[in-house]
């Protein structure tokens, strides 16, 4: 087992101001919030897990927990065989993280004069770290932009940075806090297949929250869903069939305002609502029944489509269905 | 080691990318010694040729070695730790294999030993052209001053370090930084030499640590010291530095278990 967490909680104080008026709204009130609550979950070597969650719903706070960097209010975790808190620099050496709002290279230097730095903090020999350099920067196409200030690289860019830096010393487990934030379809992509090659070539642990269902679904084959502090579900990717059922919505304009009861929709689409006086329609569809190429070409049947575009559902929405799911 | 001998050397290539901010560095501490200079030899030849023990030439090599040293020796400080416990970013540097004091401290010594040369010449070849100076002419002197102006340099560093890990437990730390840097301008000797402080004062001054973070380096390269008082000195700077280091280090150990990470 490379990650044990048992009963973790943690718990922050709040100030806040106070209510009314004069002299009132200086007394501060202090409010407990209870970020994680008696979290108890397993992670296996070479497993991929998939740490989801509503904003503020408990993941980064977890995370946090898990590297050390954050000491919990009650219960036990170990990593890699270390306390995270207590042993953090030794826990450093064995596992990768990857902050995606946050970076560890150096930002006013070339991005291959951080990788000689990060080799020697791991304390490893460049006959070591040199030819895994290599590697990582062939595999990630880093070679283009070696040689630009960390500062001048694109959000992509210096993404694939971050993650060649933190598989630098080959780390047995490999911790990604939001790792495909604010990237483009195709550096997300790239970036999910290098991850995924990895987990397969040698081995490697992946614990990663997002925001991204596509994340979860190219890369984990298990699910941890943290609602309020708690997890609500914790099981195989298969069990996300519940998550398959969350329906999309596809959003057309229409050339000629329309009578939502003259739209000839097939089974497995509803219809929503009309907006604009009858040019903009909502309608939903259950994507195992029905594709969204097939639903353009009913819908086409009846009047003239002028736009259209595709709404996913949100994270809240599945998070929601499969709380319900699991009681 | 070999960790914070990389970051020693990234820290130098770091600082030599922004030669135009050196240059103009440089140019500031050179027009400010002019300024200093020209004050202290006026008040030296209204009271008639000598202050304290110090000749006009001697105030002069004062100043310069002062203005030399500045930059290197880090009296300016920076709040970097400060801003990244706001921002959060100080959980990257946690989750590094180093410790957090050395992997600062190496940074600030690649930073400083970048400083030496564009900061630290044109105010000594300026002060030896215009008021000339008055220094040693064996090597004893610049070996001790060497080892002394690493000590004050990790002494600043340490002064500015604390200051920096009070963002641990407040949110705000521009407070104590201001009261910090009062004190520090006025102890180490920087705006006068620490023995023209009348007695009260003196005894203040030399129950800190300020005067060994400029005082003592400058007096040293001066040549106002024997090799004996300098010996002292020298030690007096490495008790400071037991005393902070362990302050730093006790800091970071509460501090970082204390801290909340902030934002996501």
């Amino acid at each position: 087992m490379i990650i044990e967490a048992e009963q973790l909680s943690r718990n922050f104080t709040v100030a806040e101001a106070g209510e009314g008026r004069g002299w009132n709204r200086l007394r501060r009130r202090s409010r407990t919030i209870h970020a994680v609550r008696d979290v108890s979950f397993t992670v296996e070597r070479g497993e991929a897990v998939g740490y989801i969650g509503a904003n503020g719903a408990g993941k980064s706070t977890t995370i946090k927990m898990l590297t050390g960097i954050l000491v919990p209010s009650s219960g036990r975790v170990t990593v890699c065989g270390l306390q995270p808190v207590p042993q953090r620099q030794a826990l450093a050496r064995k596992i990768g993280v990857v902050f995606g709002q946050r970076s560890q290279l150096w930002w006013d230097l070339p991005l291959q004069d951080s990788f000689p730095i990060l080799g020697a903090m791991h304390r490893q020999p460049e006959s070591r770290w040199r030819p895994r350099f290599s590697e990582l920067s062939e595999q990630m196409g880093l070679g283009p932009f070696l040689t630009s200030p960390v500062r001048q690289l694109s959000l992509g860019q210096r993404m694939r940075g971050e993650v060649a830096a933190a598989l630098l010393h080959r780390p047995e487990l490999v911790i990604l806090d939001e790792p495909t934030i604010g990237l483009d379809m195709i550096s997300k992509e790239s970036l999910r297949r290098f991850l995924d090659f990895e987990r397969r070539e040698h081995g490697t642990t992946l614990l990663l929250t997002t925001h991204d269902m596509s994340d979860v679904q190219r890369l984990c084959q298990r699910i941890l869903v943290v609602d309020d502090g708690v997890i609500a579900f914790d099981g195989p990717l298969t069990g996300l069939s519940e998550v398959a059922e969350a329906r999309r919505t596809m959003v057309i304009d229409f050339v000629a305002p329309l009578d939502g009861a003259g739209l000839v929709l097939p089974p497995g689409a509803e219809h929503l609502g009309a907006e604009a006086e009858g040019i903009r329609h909502r309608i939903a569809f259950d994507p195992r029944l029905l594709s969204a190429a097939a639903l353009l070409a009913a819908v086409s049947t009846s009047a003239e489509v002028a736009d259209l575009s595709l709404h996913e559902p949100d994270i809240e929405d599945l998070v929601r269905q499969l709380y319900t799911s699991a009681r | 080691m070999n960790a914070y001998w990389e970051l020693t050397k990234s820290s130098f290539r770091r600082h030599s990318t922004y030669r135009l901010a050196a240059v103009s560095g440089a140019f500031t501490n050179s027009v400010f010694g002019l300024i200093r200079a020209s004050l202290l030899l006026s008040a030296i030849s209204t009271a008639g040729g000598s202050i304290g023990g110090y000749s006009a030439v001697e105030a002069a090599t004062y100043v310069w070695l002062g203005q030399a040293l500045l930059t290197p020796l880090g009296l300016f400080g920076s709040a970097e730790i400060a801003e990244r416990v706001k921002s959060g970013d100080i959980a990257v540097d946690l989750t590094r294999s180093v410790n957090l004091t050395a992997s600062y401290w190496a940074q600030d010594l690649g930073r400083a030993a970048f400083d030496v040369l564009p900061r630290g010449l044109p105010p000594l070849v300026i002060g030896a052209i215009v008021t000339g100076l008055s220094l040693p002419t064996t090597a004893g002197p610049y070996a001790l001053g060497f080892i002394s102006i690493i000590a004050a340099m990790t002494l600043n560093f340490l002064g500015f370090f604390i200051i920096n890990l009070l963002a641990f437990w407040v949110v705000e730390i521009r407070g104590y930084w201001m009261l910090y840097l009062v004190l520090m301008n006025l102890l180490s000797g920087f705006l006068v030499p620490v023995s023209w402080f009348p007695q009260w004062m003196l005894d203040f001054a030399r129950a800190t640590p300020f005067p060994s973070m400029l005082q003592t380096p400058v007096d040293i390269l001066a040549g106002r010291t024997d090799v004996v008082e300098s010996l002292a000195l020298v030690g007096t700077q490495l008790l400071w530095l037991a005393v902070l280091l362990t302050g730093a280090h006790l800091m970071v150990r509460f501090g970082s278990r204390k801290l909340v990470v902030q934002g996501g």
